[in-house]
């Protein structure tokens, strides 16, 4: 599977993205998609922590933290937002 | 006679220790911290006559165990088998809410979809087909406001109908790819001598097609007789990666 766009780690503050696929696999994909990163769904980057180091995400009306660990590893296409 | 067993199960914040509190009131065992369901509560209401025992889980997002409140969620419905696992849905959010019921159908078809908040997303604009999703899930699916107190008696009664076996469903068959559904095939007869009939052998082959470490963990224990079931008390070392 190709997956384009950005990795969630790499987005800015603010900013909405839409997802688009994922490059884990295993139990953790599955987590992942039941806390609601499932491709198509929209993500918003809320906030990061002093460190850089989780972030917080909104995605299906929830605030979900994740590390860069699991971050990097799903991507998404910005659609708007007020991120830089 | 028995009283009746029935586990709550549902995301964190939909409402459902509220439920739990409202049903089981002054009755319960053991308390629960605002917010953070981290132990199980148990008490016990009364309905039509008959007394029930519930049994609040750890609030969570699946129970494709990465953490040991959802381990523990999975565990008490697969080896405990309550006589009904009520799923407490947040009718705002049914697309992700919906996804746990669906893991527990395919568990056990002994359950209830209670979809909760029901008033917050009348108010919100949301329109809840209750019958078109009843008829997917094959199970009762009943809209309440736990916290104004309305739908509780209908819930209670549909409660009762699946606790006293006038209503049975069949755990939900979802139908996977030609290649899951093939491992599938390979593993169920022998899923089914080693576990017997007592759990459910097709969700357990799925598991093992996942690689689910924890999953085996829990059988291995029952199978040697040690009773797995939720720990009274789980402390906070069940940080995850996320979450």
């Amino acid at each position: 599977m190709t997956v384009t766009g950005i990795p969630l780690s790499e987005a800015a503050k603010g900013s909405v993205l839409e997802i688009s696929g994922m490059s884990v696999q295993g139990v953790m994909r599955r987590r992942l998609l039941d806390l609601g990163f499932v491709p198509g769904n929209t993500v918003e980057v809320l906030r990061r922590s002093p460190l850089g180091d989780p972030t917080a995400f909104r995605v299906s009306n929830t605030t979900i933290a994740l590390r860069r660990e699991e971050s990097s590893l799903i991507f998404g296409n910005p659609i708007g937002g007020n991120g830089r | 006679m028995k009283p009746y067993t029935v586990a709550f199960a549902g995301n964190p914040n939909t409402g459902k220790s509220t439920l739990f509190n409202l049903l089981t009131g002054m009755r319960q065992h053991t308390g629960n911290w605002a917010g953070k369901t981290v132990v199980t509560a148990e008490g016990t209401f009364t309905h039509n006559g008959k007394e029930y025992r519930a049994v609040d889980l750890p609030g969570t997002y699946s129970l494709y165990s990465n953490s040991v409140d959802e381990e523990a969620a999975r565990d008490y419905i697969i080896f405990e088998q309550p006589d009904v696992t009520l799923v407490v849905l947040d009718a705002t959010s049914l697309e992700r809410n919906l996804n746990l019921a669906l893991q527990v159908l395919e568990i056990t078809g002994r359950a209830a979809i209670c979809i909760n908040l029901i008033d917050e997303a009348r108010r919100l604009g949301i329109d809840i087909d209750l019958k078109a999703i009843s008829e997917r899930l094959g199970v009762p699916v009943i809209a309440i406001s736990a916290r104004n107190r309305t739908g509780i008696k209908e819930l209670l009664n549909q409660v009762e109908r699946v606790a006293e076996g006038t209503f049975v469903a069949e755990p939900l068959r979802i139908q996977y790819s030609e290649e899951i559904e093939r491992g599938i095939a390979e593993l169920l007869p022998l899923v089914e001598q080693a576990v017997g009939g007592d759990y459910p052998a097709r969700w357990i082959a799925l598991r093992l097609l996942d690689g689910d470490e924890s999953l085996l963990a829990s059988l291995r224990k029952a199978s040697l007789g040690i009773r797995v079931s939720v720990p009274k008390e789980v402390s906070g070392h069940g940080a995850t990666a996320c979450h």
